[in-house]
């Protein structure tokens, strides 16, 4: 595997550094774990295509020599959608913050993993509107402090990969910018897998979600997620107690018994011909 | 050789869109527009494109976005509630400058409004929808054989100026029968393609003005040239550029685009209004009242015409101004409560009178109401009353 500096001179579009990140930010280790997956995949850059929404973690897409588009907030998914349906040959990797795909990107989102689109969406969660400076998003833990819940969060918040299950996901999985061997590799599971894939990137926003809930420098929001991301191997064998507070990284769920979106498209073409063709007869 | 069919405005718009070569459809029903889904949902596939019934019309004209990203031409249908919907995309669309047609059947607004009675309340909308300055191509319809022809001429506009075109209709035209000529096979008509990059992709620059025509060239994705798309300001690299120059660069660009190219993009038909005293100006389903009315008031020996605009925005304000070079009055019919005269009144400049028949009850004038109209305005003209 490529070293990141060797990634860097390979992937990222010169003259686009610095990032707007803040210091201690996971963005940079999710996109450094991107490349690599990219990488070891063998993906053509022109195969490429990273489409996201807004955020801090959607300007990623601008910093990476691919087909690449930073869209609007919460709409990254229909966008990738239609450029699939254009080119079902490209790789579409969708990029979106916590906020941008379970807010007001929800809809959409069930939607696409209902159809089973071949997109691979990796969701950025930090817990928390990061680009608007700490309000807090439908992954926020409850009891959660932000800057629009100066009393704290009463809301319950999504755990986004069940939703998409319930919604029909043929792949889940999660992992944390901590556990990065585990994260390249969900994301090259993801990739290859024919159909709409969702990856939960568990991530630190120091700034804007440690300052504001005490949990302190960037460092120990990682030993957060040491301590509290379990192997998926190993939370088979935990029981409720021992699951409390905790929860399971690496791929979660996996089917393939569902044709990929614009492949079942193709029947419908071809249904459509053949109607055509018995209709001129 | 060609086929006689009896068509629905809204069918019209189907085989036009099919005949320019549309290949992407996205969106979600909603009266009076449905017909054009319905029909893009068969005849689509039929020629090898796709169609998707998507979640809400945001989802709608972001399919369709990122289809036209794709170098697929792509077009979306809506009415009033959902062309709402619509608006920031329609400005991602200006600002990012992807080709695409969003068609607006309207009806009675605002809300849910009336969703089977005509209305032309959306015509400022069409234009000033989405936030901040922007700009974009507007063509209205008023027959089925030119619901056929403006579909076919909103894809190529689009695909010639990299912006959103909005094919504003209304409820008369897209629900009315008529009669309609169509070729038996499109195959033969001229299909407009996007400008392709002149340059190797290590040089290519996706908002660079190479040319002079203030158009750049656009990739497909997946073609070789990797580029970025974004709806923050950005310079001719493609990427955000915040500075005072960068944005007033881009802004000018897109203003000139258009502006540069008025006479190309800017169309009406004018009906017996080269010695007309008074000039009605509608369009759309509008228009259509507005032959029978000035034919009747010639038998009635008033010298009436009609100025049709074609092309809704850009507005012909050249066009509307030299009318008064002959007409004494200038009346205005439009099925609003008076949108458009305030354009019409902007581009006389008190030259001569301008007067409004509004109707805003959700059904269209007779030609007798609007007759009534046309002599108030002739008898003004006589008393030289304004
Ligand atoms: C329609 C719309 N509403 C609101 C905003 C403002 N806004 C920009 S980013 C953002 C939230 C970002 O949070 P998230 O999606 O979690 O991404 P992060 O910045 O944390 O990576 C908001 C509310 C916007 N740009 N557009």
């Amino acid at each position: 595997m490529k070293s990141m500096e060797e990634l860097v001179n390979v992937y990222f579009r010169p003259g686009r550094l610095p990032h707007l990140w803040c210091p201690g930010c996971g963005n940079g280790v999710i996109l450094g774990a991107l490349l690599k997956a990219i990488d070891a995949e063998g993906l053509e850059k022109d195969n490429v295509a990273i489409i996201s929404g807004i955020g801090c973690s959607s300007r990623a897409s601008g910093y990476v020599d691919f087909n690449t588009a930073n869209t609007l907030h919460g709409r990254a998914l229909p966008i990738s959608t239609g450029l699939k349906m254009a080119r079902p040959d490209l790789n579409v990797i969708t990029l979106s913050g916590d906020g941008d795909c379970s807010a007001i990107g929800g809809n959409h989102l069930i939607h696409a993993v209902r159809r089973n689109v071949g997109l691979t969406l990796v969701v950025f969660n930090n817990s928390i509107y990061g680009m608007t400076g700490g309000q807090y998003s439908p992954l926020t833990p409850i009891g959660s402090r932000a800057t629009t819940a100066p009393y704290l969060t009463i809301e319950p918040s999504f755990d986004i990969l069940a939703l998409a299950q319930a919604a029909g996901a043929t792949f889940t999985a999660r992992a944390t910018t901590y556990h990065v061997p585990v994260l390249v590799d969900v994301l090259r599971k993801g990739i290859r897998h024919d159909g709409f894939s969702i990856i939960e990137v568990v991530t630190g926003c120091p700034t804007n979600f440690g300052r504001q809930n005490k949990i302190g420098a960037p460092a120990l929001m990682m030993e957060w997620q040491k301590d509290h991301a379990v192997p998926r191997a190993a939370w088979e064998k935990l029981d409720d107690e021992a699951r409390r507070g905790k929860f399971p990284i690496g791929v979660l769920f996996e089917r393939t018994d569902e044709k990929e979106y614009t492949k079942a498209y193709d029947e419908i073409i071809e249904r459509a011909q053949a109607a055509k063709k018995e209709e001129t007869a | 050789m060609g086929r006689v069919l009896l068509l629905q405005g809204n069918q019209a718009v189907v085989e036009g869109a099919i005949a320019a070569g549309v290949r992407f459809y996205g969106g979600y029903p909603i009266t009076p527009s449905t017909e054009i889904a319905e029909g893009m949902a068969k005849r689509l596939p039929e020629v090898g494109g796709k169609f998707m019934q998507t979640e809400d019309e945001l989802a709608g004209i972001g399919t369709v976005i990122g289809a036209s990203m794709g170098g697929v031409k792509a077009m979306t249908a809506t009415s009033g509630p959902g062309f709402s919907l619509k608006q920031e995309m329609i400005g991602l669309a200006c600002s990012a400058e992807i080709p695409c047609v969003i068609v607006n059947v309207q009806r009675v607004g605002p809300a849910t409004g009336q969703p089977t009675s005509p209305a032309q309340g959306d015509v400022m909308q069409a234009r000033w929808g989405t936030h901040g300055d922007h700009w974009l191509i507007a063509v209205s319809p008023s027959s089925v054989p030119e619901c056929f022809d403006l579909t076919r001429r909103a894809v190529a506009l689009s695909e010639t100026y990299r912006c959103p075109v909005i094919l504003l209709m209304d409820e008369i035209v897209g629900h009315m029968r008529e009669r309609i000529e169509l070729p038996d096979s499109y195959e033969h008509l001229p299909v407009v393609k996007r400008k392709a990059p002149s340059v190797p992709p290590e040089e290519y620059m996706a908002y660079a003005d190479t040319d002079g025509s203030k158009v750049p060239a656009m990739a497909a994705f997946g073609s070789g040239y990797r580029w970025h798309v974004s709806g923050l300001v950005h310079d001719e690299t493609g990427f955000p550029k915040g500075t005072p120059a960068a944005t007033k660069n881009s802004q000018d660009r897109l203003r000139e685009k258009l502006a540069k190219n008025e006479e190309d993009i800017v169309k009406a038909e004018r009906y017996r209004a080269d010695d007309a005293d008074v000039v009605v100006v509608a369009y759309g389903g509008a228009a259509r009242t507005a032959y029978d009315a000035v034919d009747l008031a010639r038998g009635a020996g008033i010298r009436a015409g009609l100025f049709r605009p074609i092309t809704i925005w850009p507005f012909a304000e050249r066009a509307i101004g030299e009318l008064t070079q002959k007409a004494k009055c200038l009346l205005v019919h439009e099925l609003n409560c008076g949108q458009y005269v305030r354009e019409v009144e902007r581009a006389v400049k008190g030259r001569v009178p301008v007067r409004l028949y509004a109707k805003y009850d959700n059904e269209p004038a007779t030609p007798e109401q609007l007759l009534a109209e046309i002599r108030k305005a002739a008898e003004g003209i006589k008393e030289g009353r304004q």
